[in-house]
């Protein structure tokens, strides 16, 4: 399946799952999943942000920093373009969406930081992938990361009735929670 | 002074104590060397922005703090990449996305935040070296588990001898999530422990 559009939406989404195989965007994943719906809004906020960034970011390595021959500064460039754009979707929705704004607001400035966006914009062009195939590799990417994370919260929940050790609660717990997920993850390692 | 330099060991040390840098820290643990060169690289970055950043605190207007610090580490980051790729490019590839991903490591912009657009520049670059150590040493520790046992080596050196059938799943990256989640219950049970007294 390779390089094509549906082996990498697919490998993204289960094979190399963004959170529980390349362990990008780990600090929300363990920061907001401790319920279901914070969870669903991060996911949200993700998927709309990475989408986004990708466009951007494949933009401007191809059109600024490839005719000028400064590849190098991707790491530079893309930071500022994605902190930009998380500043301006952060207004504009404010501005025309304020129902959506209030919803999914609080996890935007999250998102800057959140080396998963930066990370796929890098992979993407490390990977040498076009626009069609960056742009399924992020949506499959931020699928899995919606997935991982309403997985989780759903676990979590559940954690919090159950009589854990006082030393391994909260992010012990998590993390071998986590564990077992990654495990049944690479059930499917053999398929991509 | 000197706490300073101590402090970040192990008192506040970042990755147990403050539980920042939890990305870099499962998916470059796979290997010893991995790890020591993880723990490097971030320490180079972590100093010398400290050194910057506690330099230019004053000139830097209030509002726009955060961007300047991030092109301020963004640009060690880039100098970073160059010379890996130059002089260590086995260790650039090995540790791959996780360099660049540096600019957005919790650490670096925590310390400027916290620490470095408050203090002079000689507190500051000692804040840093004892930060990184703390998170060399942390990355370290879980690095050590995790070869070990998964491979029976340590830095490439067969340790634990032929008879010794690897547990292959804490390479793979569900053992960094098992390991991880092993020692931070580790260090609950001395903190907790600790406290009680």
């Amino acid at each position: 399946m390779g390089d094509s559009i549906f082996g990498i939406l697919f490998g993204s989404i289960f094979v190399s799952n963004i959170i529980l195989s390349r362990f990008l965007g780990m600090c929300s994943f363990l920061g907001v999943s401790k319920n279901f719906n914070n969870s669903l809004g991060m996911g949200a906020a993700v998927t709309f942000v990475m989408l986004l960034a990708t466009m951007l970011s494949y933009a401007l390595y191809h059109l600024l920093l490839v005719p000028f021959n400064l590849m190098y500064l991707k790491t530079l460039v893309f930071i500022l373009a994605i902190a930009t754009l998380v500043q301006l979707v952060e207004m504009f929705m404010k501005k025309t969406m304020p129902a959506l704004h209030k919803a999914m607001g609080i996890y935007l400035p999250l998102i800057t930081t959140n080396c998963a966006i930066l990370g796929i914009a890098i992979i993407n062009v490390d990977n040498n992938y076009n626009f069609a195939q960056s742009i399924a590799n992020s949506i499959g990417t931020s699928l899995g990361y919606t997935m991982a994370i309403l997985l989780f919260s759903c676990i979590r929940e559940k954690l919090n009735e159950d009589q854990i050790p006082k030393c391994m609660r909260n992010l012990p717990i998590a993390l071998i929670t986590a564990a077992c997920m990654s495990i049944s993850m690479m059930g499917m390692s053999g398929i991509h | 002074m000197l706490h300073e330099l101590t402090k970040g060991i192990i008192k506040e040390n970042p990755l147990f104590v403050q539980l920042l840098g939890v990305c870099p820290s499962l998916a470059t643990s796979s290997s010893l060397e991995n790890a020591i060169g993880m723990g490097c690289a971030f320490t180079f970055v972590l100093i010398f922005s400290n050194i910057i950043i506690s330099m230019i605190r004053k000139f830097i207007p209030d509002q726009v703090h955060i961007p300047a610090y991030i092109v301020v580490i963004a640009s060690l980051v880039t100098i970073l990449e160059m010379l890996m790729n130059a002089f260590v490019p086995a260790l650039y590839a090995a540790l791959g996305v996780f360099v660049p991903l540096i600019v957005v490591n919790c650490i670096v912009l925590g310390r400027a935040e916290a620490f470095a657009c408050k203090h002079g520049v000689i507190a500051s670059a000692l804040d840093a070296v004892g930060m990184g150590i703390g998170f060399t040493f942390a990355l370290s520790l879980i690095a050590t588990f995790r070869e070990l046992l998964g491979s029976g080596k340590l830095l490439g050196h067969v340790v634990l001898g032929t008879a010794y059938t690897p547990i292959l799943i804490f390479i793979l990256p569900a053992g960094a999530f098992l390991t991880m989640g092993f020692v931070f219950t580790l260090v609950n049970y001395f903190r907790q422990r600790g406290e009680a007294k």
